[in-house]
């Protein structure tokens, strides 16, 4: 049995150590939001967040999660509210939208390191997030809008 | 009527079949009203989600609306959402001519049903073929809600108008639910009386090309949006296949699961008997998780006699369609024009060349997967799917069942790209349900299985030339092109006759029967039976007409070169919308007229010919018209590339495009799709391409199978040209000039001219050296 926490919820699955957690979540808790997309770490469809970081979930084993904080799209805001998700509205960014979820949680992280992101460095973080509609103008734009409306936030807090 | 509808109804006639399909949907357009109509339980998804539906008391005056006693407005949508928001685009049609109020506007994705007539979503043709049914199901609506919303005022219907979901007549109003519920309207329509409905001018238009969000969207940024590889059922076991060696012709001769019993969850092997042959040699594996059976699968020993594509490669492909090409005899001929072996015959000049292109994999990101099983006497199959009327008989057939006895979920597509256009996905795991009794069982490929299995876009070959006189005036015309045929494979009813009578692969020819004024032409489909055999060609995005322009239009340029003309002037003077290339009403008003008209606004734009750029950049320019000839969409692309001489890396700057679509129905989906298909064009162009090994495809995961990503995109400048024509396809057009306009740019900026696609840094370095050699 392996516990950790979901969207501020304990959780505990009983699968067994070298189970991905992509399957943990999409299969054993319901989270379904987290996309299959290569299974091997590169395309960013399976990306969660694990303590806060960006972490591509389909290569992650479970037992490594013990005990840690892991937040998925279906956490990141309670009302889906999040700043990176209004701008993803606002943008009319998802075409087919299979790999959204995981390109929102890479953009959320990156703006915690770059609050003001420059295109290189959007390119740096968001290029390991495939998006095959090729909506990449469209993240550009709303990773930059968010970024904006976040540091108003800020400011204004 | 669509082109493919067209088809259906000739066949079902042919066939004796009664009433016709697509005569149960002229039934339901003009059947009388129905009430409470009973919806079965199904999967159909509805958006905005949670929202209400019109229940009992709802008028339903044809089978593709129904407005409820609240003033809800569903709309039932046969085509399926894989990113073009095509919902929310053809709602729009009949919310504008009813009148309706956008805000109470919900979309409702069904299940196949044989009311529905022919379910296919693919050729950019959604919105096309939807638009005059549309528009004429929001007319008979508007007409009644108007009649009974006048008595209601006690007026006639001549002083009242409907606005925004409400009937006004003066400073009096009644809503639209309030008609519903007061009036329950009765009234009726036989199909002729709906056609003569008077349908609104294009400056009453209050929907229709203004912006609107689409209302698939919010569900795609909170994780509540539901795939078919998100569908679960009490119950169900997880299935992946041991693929064989061979696409076809692999036959199991043993399997040792010694191993895969050691995996924990592990349950059990299938060798699946497939009276269909749409998955011959196959063995599934189940598990009680996908992870056991990802374990399993590969833990699992299979022996197969291989068929006999085993040692079969990209190169025998081209090489087998070389020799076709070069055979005088042979495949079919979309035009076949008389004079044009007299114009060869005399030519006292002859301009000849051929282009290849590489295998193209679909890789949409949601892997291939189905979830099957028997419900009530009947079999679900719930998947996202493209073309459920192609495949529906295909898992009846499969599973020895009446076609009435299938039923088909309808879920969201994680990237279609025309790869859910052949459904075969579906059919392992209707087969293996089958093998459990009916059980529910959900079968998931993984990439690579993805990869290989992938009925992908065939390599292809071209030769195009042209007969000239003394005066080197272009005399005739023969643009010969040879690739596998999906439709011939897939679909065969459905190809097109050709001039002489013989069936050909309009999706593997399409785009080579261009608009320009050549004299007679001769465009030649040819079926190369290799890639046949070897694997399962597919449909992909822009289909032929995401390779025929790679040929015609790099010819003209280089012939314009070689003539010493521009190749702008050289094209225009070719666009003289004369004779067969005049265009007609609706689809094709204005004929070539139209393209030259794209191809001037673009070259105002991106300052073709004026703007001084620097040294090893340049800008190459494509046009075409679209998708296909009968559904034209004008396009005209340019592209900005610089060649880097060291490396041979091309890298495209900027790409513009100017279409003329005939009315845009969304723009900002119009938009989207647009951008999308141009990064189409350029990732397979400079980034992605397979080839066949072994009788296989070579890439099976993102570790060599290479598409664009966010660091590799160029500035965009689209634009679309202002028109009340009728809408025409943007699902695809994008794609089409793009690669050609990379081969004429890299051509103006270091002189290299190279033929096949992708363009690979070796072959830039390659053509380089060759030139300074020369």
């Amino acid at each position: 049995m392996i516990k950790f926490k979901l969207n501020g919820r304990d959780v505990s699955v009983d699968v067994p150590e070298d189970t991905p957690l992509l399957w943990a979540l999409r299969d054993e808790l319901d989270q379904t939001g987290t996309k299959f997309g290569c299974g091997v770490g590169q395309c960013g469809a399976c990306t969660v967040h694990v303590g806060g970081r960006a972490t591509r979930s389909c290569i992650t084993p479970i037992s490594s999660v013990e005990g840690a904080e892991i937040t998925t799209i279906e956490g990141l805001h309670p009302e889906g509210e999040h700043p990176v998700q209004q701008a993803w509205r606002d943008i009319q960014v998802p075409q087919c939208g299979y790999c959204q979820s995981g390109q929102i949680m890479q953009a959320v992280s990156l703006l915690k390191d770059y609050p003001d992101p420059t295109d290189e460095e959007i390119d740096g973080v968001m290029g390991g997030s495939l998006c095959r509609c090729m909506t990449y103008v469209r993240i550009r734009k709303a990773i930059k809008k968010a970024a904006a409306a976040m540091r108003e936030e800020k400011s204004n807090g | 009527m669509g082109k493919l509808e067209r088809i259906a109804a000739r066949q079902d006639r042919a066939a004796g079949r009664g009433p016709t399909r697509r005569g149960v949907l002229l039934t339901g357009l003009g059947s009388a009203f129905m009430f409470g109509f009973a919806r079965e339980a199904s999967a159909a998804q509805t958006y905005p989600q949670n929202a209400s539906l019109p229940g009992n008391g709802a008028f339903e005056p044809t089978v593709w609306c129904s407005v409820g006693t609240d003033g809800v407005v569903n709309v039932n949508i046969i085509r399926a959402e894989m990113g073009q928001h095509i919902g929310t685009a053809l709602a729009r049609i009949i919310a504008d001519e009813m009148e309706a109020d956008w805000d109470k506007v919900r979309i409702t994705y069904v299940d196949t049903d044989p009311k529905w007539g022919l379910m296919v979503t693919g050729g950019s043709w959604s919105v096309w073929m939807t638009w005059d049914v549309f528009r004429q199901a929001g007319a008979a609506a508007r007409t009644v809600l108007v009649e009974e919303g006048a008595k209601l005022l006690g007026t006639s219907p001549a002083n009242c108008v409907a606005r925004n979901g409400r009937v006004i007549a003066g400073n009096r109003s009644v809503s639209f639910g309030d008609i519903v519920s007061h009036a329950r309207p009765t009234r009726s329509f036989s199909p002729d009386e709906m056609a003569k409905l008077p349908l609104k001018p294009a400056a009453e238009r209050r929907l229709i090309g203004k912006e609107v969000k689409a209302l698939d969207i919010p569900s795609k940024t909170d994780g509540t949006a539901i795939y078919g590889i998100d569908a679960k059922l009490e119950g169900m076991v997880y299935a992946r296949p041991k693929l064989p060696p061979t696409r076809y012709g692999s036959r199991v001769v043993s399997v040792d699961d010694s191993e895969a019993k050691k995996i924990k969850g592990y349950i059990r092997y299938i060798v699946l008997n497939d009276p269909s042959d749409t998955v011959p040699g196959w063995v599934a594996v189940l598990a009680s998780s996908y992870p056991a059976a990802i374990r399993a699968t590969d833990a699992l020993k299979v022996t197969w006699t291989p068929g006999k594509t085993a040692n079969v490669s990209e190169k025998d492909i081209i090489e087998h369609g070389r020799k076709q090409i070069a055979e005088k005899t042979g495949g079919s001929c979309v035009f076949n024009d008389d004079g044009v072996d007299e114009a060869f015959a005399s030519a006292k000049h002859v301009f000849e060349r051929t282009y290849t292109c590489a295998s193209v994999l679909h890789y949409q990101l949601e892997p291939m997967n189905a979830l099957a099983r028997l419900q009530d006497g009947k079999w679900e199959i719930h998947c996202g799917n493209q073309w459920q009327s192609l495949f529906l008989p295909v898992i009846a057939k499969a599973l020895q069942v009446k076609e009435s006895d299938v039923v088909m979920r309808s879920y969201l597509l994680g990237g279609g790209f025309g790869r859910r256009l052949n459904g075969d996905y579906a059919v392992p795991a209707a087969l293996i349900s089958k093998e459990l009794g009916g059980k529910p069982v959900k079968l998931i490929l993984t990439r690579s299985d993805d990869m290989q299995f992938d009925s992908f876009r065939s390599p292809s070959i071209q030769t195009v030339r042209v007969a000239m006189d003394d005066q080197k005036a272009l005399k005739g015309w023969q643009h010969h092109a040879s690739a596998g045929w999906p439709t011939g494979v897939m679909a065969a009813a459905f190809m097109e006759k050709g001039a002489d009578g013989k069936p050909y692969d309009q999706f593997a020819i399409a785009g080579a029967d261009h608009w320009y004024d050549v004299g007679p032409m001769r465009v030649r489909a040819l079926d190369n039976d290799l890639a046949d055999a070897t694997f399962r060609p597919g449909w992909l995005r822009s289909v032929s007409s995401g390779w025929t322009p790679w040929a015609h239009e790099a010819f003209l340029d280089e012939l314009a070169h070689e003539l010493g003309h521009d190749p702008v002037e050289f094209r225009l003077s070719l666009l003289t919308a004369k004779g067969r290339n005049a265009g007609k009403a609706p689809d094709s008003v204005g004929g070539a007229t139209r393209q030259a008209n794209v191809l001037k606004r673009l070259v105002e734009k991106c300052g073709y010919g004026k703007v001084q750029l620097p040294k090893d950049t340049a800008i190459g320019i494509a046009t075409t018209f679209g998708q296909e000839r009968a559904m034209p969409t004008w396009t005209a692309g340019a592209v900005q590339v610089h060649v880097d001489r060291k490396t041979g890396a091309v890298t495209c700057q900027k790409i513009w495009l100017v279409l003329d679509a005939g009315t845009i129905v969304d723009p900002d989906g119009a938009m989207a799709q647009t951008e999308g298909g141009a990064l189409w064009g350029l990732s397979m162009a400079l980034f992605e391409n397979t080839e066949i090994e072994n009788g296989n495809v070579r890439d099976r995961n993102l570790n060599t199978y290479t598409p664009l990503r966010i660091t590799d995109i160029p500035e965009m400048d689209i634009e679309f040209v202002d028109s009340t024509e009728k809408p025409m396809g943007l699902g695809e057009p994008g794609v089409t000039t793009i690669g050609a306009a990379i081969a004429n740019g890299v051509f103006n900026a270091v002189g290299v001219r190279l033929r096949h696609q992708p363009i690979r840094p070796a072959d830039v370095l390659k053509g380089l050296s060759e030139k300074k050699s020369a």
